[in-house]
């Protein structure tokens, strides 16, 4: 999917192929995640959008081996030549971390609050990379300095607390970072920040892209915050992908009702227009009890009786899909 | 202080902030070197609110935007200022007197899972103000009141004997309105009532808020990080940065033409969800470090270390909140000379 010409490489870098994840809970078992299929290519930033319950941290999770006790993930994950699915704890750990990190939304429970940035960053170093500590230390110290902390010689050696919530979350990154991954995975990265703050932070991820040849999954569910970092989008609804393509396709012709109202809902201040808000009307499926046939057609303007049967993903050439009976038309969509 | 030069030129205020100012202290050091540190939350805040004004306060985490909400509802104590609500000063009341008040001003918090009681009903969370202050009241008059407060926020009255896990977190701050609106209050602060919810649920929530403002005449001071959201529902936003008022203006100045750098560099972050202008934008967008510490202001204006216009007499002198000609207000040296107008 998405149509990067400058991507070297013509295999992608991922392969998820029918992804399913389930929770088994006091309700019986729930599904989060039912058969999703993307491909990730070289160098490319794909957002994964979705409100909470889409799945969209579910489907990370699930790749990174990484689900809570009582979830179970079925499907596979290709990177570089081996199914992450199949490998064992010992071996996903040495893929974690080395090939691919993992940043979470929240920074200040992802740092551990009794050692120091610097013990934090040069333990990974040594470990993943099997340098010695003070070449270890300088290259944290590096990194550190890519995400402008500023003083970083002095401010490795503070503990997370002395830091403000925006420099952790750039401390995570410049973990994230440490051992040059192939794949960073961002779980909304900018989430619990202030506006400014996350301006900063999506403006590092756009310069990092620009300057390594890192692929990125960045997941969120605010679609605004990727419009300028994104090439590729995929929309989840309900444990399902509703819509998939470029993000110019996805911004300018979003294809799904989902997909237009979740547009339609964000505040702008770029343009002056009437005072009231576009909601979407209705609330997220309670993923115990999915409804059958198209998953957003109690909230949806267009619902027909056809509905009522499961729509099939309709696909279309750049990579474009939508999971609707609507027919695509690229060109009758106006922005 | 008045931001309105006409429409509001007869109309009294509800609610009249003077100079309001917080400050916190705490100890720090080994025990033979203690020092006191003072923390200053709010300083020297300002404004009138009019019955059926919807004023936005917006600021970064740290701004003292939340202190002060909890200072206006007696809930901290100020180091000085005054809270004149329709003339009686809130901050002199003793705690039984302030409890009768409390019927008139109500309050939303952020985050409607963690602010409602997981053990109790929808209808007995919305009815508890009603069984507080009217214990007498009919069991029978509870529930019919309970239920018409449901379906006025857009709940189904036949929830009413749900829990809150049962809902979702926009039905939950739903719940949350109900409860604020039972005692039919004459002002509400929602402080960041959508900031946990996803941006579908938001625009359901602001509209809705809107529109019982409109129906009941309420004021309402809303509190929120995210100028885009602000802009929807305010009719002046007051900006604030390390405890200070940076700007106080008509909704639609605010926007097209900022007066403070700090309010521009708040807009100018704002996501565009349209990747070709977002693109454009990213060139733009020029705020760069961290608040300083709220312990170690910096001496001038507060904004002067993150200010690209801040010159010599921006790091010695406060600049005052003033009044411009049209009747805006602003705390910048510079404020004349700047343009910071949004191109559109």
């Amino acid at each position: 999917m998405g149509e990067r010409q400058s991507s070297p490489i013509p295999n992608p870098i991922l392969e998820v192929r029918d992804l399913h994840v389930s929770f088994d809970t006091p309700d019986g078992e729930v599904e989060a995640v039912s058969g999703l299929d993307f491909e990730l290519r070289h160098g490319e930033t794909l957002a994964i959008v979705g409100e909470s319950g889409s799945g969209k941290s579910q489907t990370a999770l699930a790749i990174m081996g990484l689900l809570a006790q009582n979830g179970s993930a079925k499907g596979s994950a290709i990177f570089g030549g081996q199914d992450l699915m199949q490998l064992s704890q010992d071996e996903l750990n040495e893929v974690r971390g080395r090939e691919i990190s993992m940043i979470f939304q929240d920074p200040m429970t992802s740092l551990n609050p009794y050692l120091t940035i610097e013990k934090q960053m040069v333990e990974v170093v040594m470990h993943h990379q099997r340098l010695r500590k003070e070449e270890a230390r300088a290259h944290a110290v590096e990194m550190l300095r890519a995400v402008r902390i500023a003083d970083p010689e002095e401010r490795i050696r503070d503990y997370p607390h002395q830091y403000s919530g925006g420099m952790r979350q750039r401390v995570l990154i410049a973990m994230g970072l440490l051992c040059e991954p192939q794949l960073l995975i961002a779980d909304e990265p900018t989430t619990a920040l202030d506006v400014t703050v996350q301006a900063q932070i999506t403006h590092l991820i756009a310069e990092l892209r620009e300057k390594t040849s890192m692929s990125i999954i960045i997941i969120t569910h605010d679609l605004a915050v990727v419009a300028d970092i994104a090439d590729c989008i995929i929309v989840m609804y309900a444990g399902q992908m509703v819509e998939c393509g470029s993000a110019r396709d996805v911004f300018y012709h979003p294809q799904h009702p989902y997909t237009q109202g979740l547009l339609k809902s964000v505040p702008r201040l770029d343009r002056v227009d009437d005072d009231a808000l576009q909601a979407i009307p209705g609330n997220p499926p309670n993923p115990v009890s999915v409804p059958k046939g198209c998953r957003f057609r109690d909230r949806c303007a267009y619902a027909m009786d056809v509905c009522r049967d499961e729509p099939p993903l309709r696909t279309a050439e750049g990579g474009r899909a939508s999971r609707c009976v609507l027919e695509i038309d690229r060109e009758d969509n106006p922005p | 202080m008045s931001a309105q030069p006409q429409s509001s030129a007869e109309r009294v205020p509800v609610l009249k902030v003077q100079d309001l100012t917080v400050h916190f202290s705490d100890h720090v050091g080994h025990v033979f070197h203690r020092t006191e540190r003072t923390l200053r939350a709010v300083e020297g805040i300002s404004f009138d609110l009019y019955p059926g004004e919807t004023l936005g306060i917006v600021g970064e985490s740290g701004s003292g935007k939340s202190t002060l909400a909890r200072a206006i509802l007696a809930l901290v104590r100020p180091k000085r200022g005054r809270v004149l609500w329709l003339g009686e000063d809130l901050t002199q009341l003793d705690e039984e007197s302030m409890r009768q008040k409390r019927k008139d001003i109500q309050v939303v918090f952020q985050d409607p899972t963690a602010s409602l009681d997981p053990r109790m009903t929808a209808g007995d969370i919305i009815a508890e103000p009603l069984r507080t202050f009217f214990p007498h009241m009919a069991p029978l008059q509870i529930e019919e009141r309970t239920r018409g407060m449901m379906k006025m926020v857009g709940l189904l009255p036949n929830q009413i004997n749900r829990y809150p896990h049962e809902f979702s977190g926009g039905q939950c701050q739903r719940i949350s309105i109900a409860r604020s609106l039972v005692l039919n209050p004459k002002l509400i602060i929602c402080d960041e009532p959508v900031s946990a919810l996803d941006v579908s649920i938001q625009a359901q929530i602001v509209n809705l808020l809107r529109s019982l403002q409109k129906k009941l005449g309420l004021s309402l001071i809303f509190i929120a990080h995210d100028l885009a959201v602000v802009r929807h529902i305010s009719d002046r936003v007051m900006v604030m940065y390390m405890g200070r008022s940076m700007e106080l203006a008509e909704r639609d100045a605010i926007y097209r033409k900022p007066l403070h750098p700090y309010t521009n560099a708040l807009i100018k972050s704002v996501p565009i969800p349209d990747p070709d202008l977002a693109r454009a934008a990213r060139r733009e967008n020029w705020l760069t470090g961290d608040m300083p510490s709220p312990y170690h202001p910096p001496p001038g204006c507060v904004f002067h270390t993150r200010c690209p216009y801040a010159v010599n007499r921006c790091h010695a002198d406060i600049p005052a909140l003033r009044r411009m000609e049209h009747g805006d207000w602003v705390a910048c040296h510079r404020a004349e000379e700047l343009d910071l107008s949004v191109r559109e």
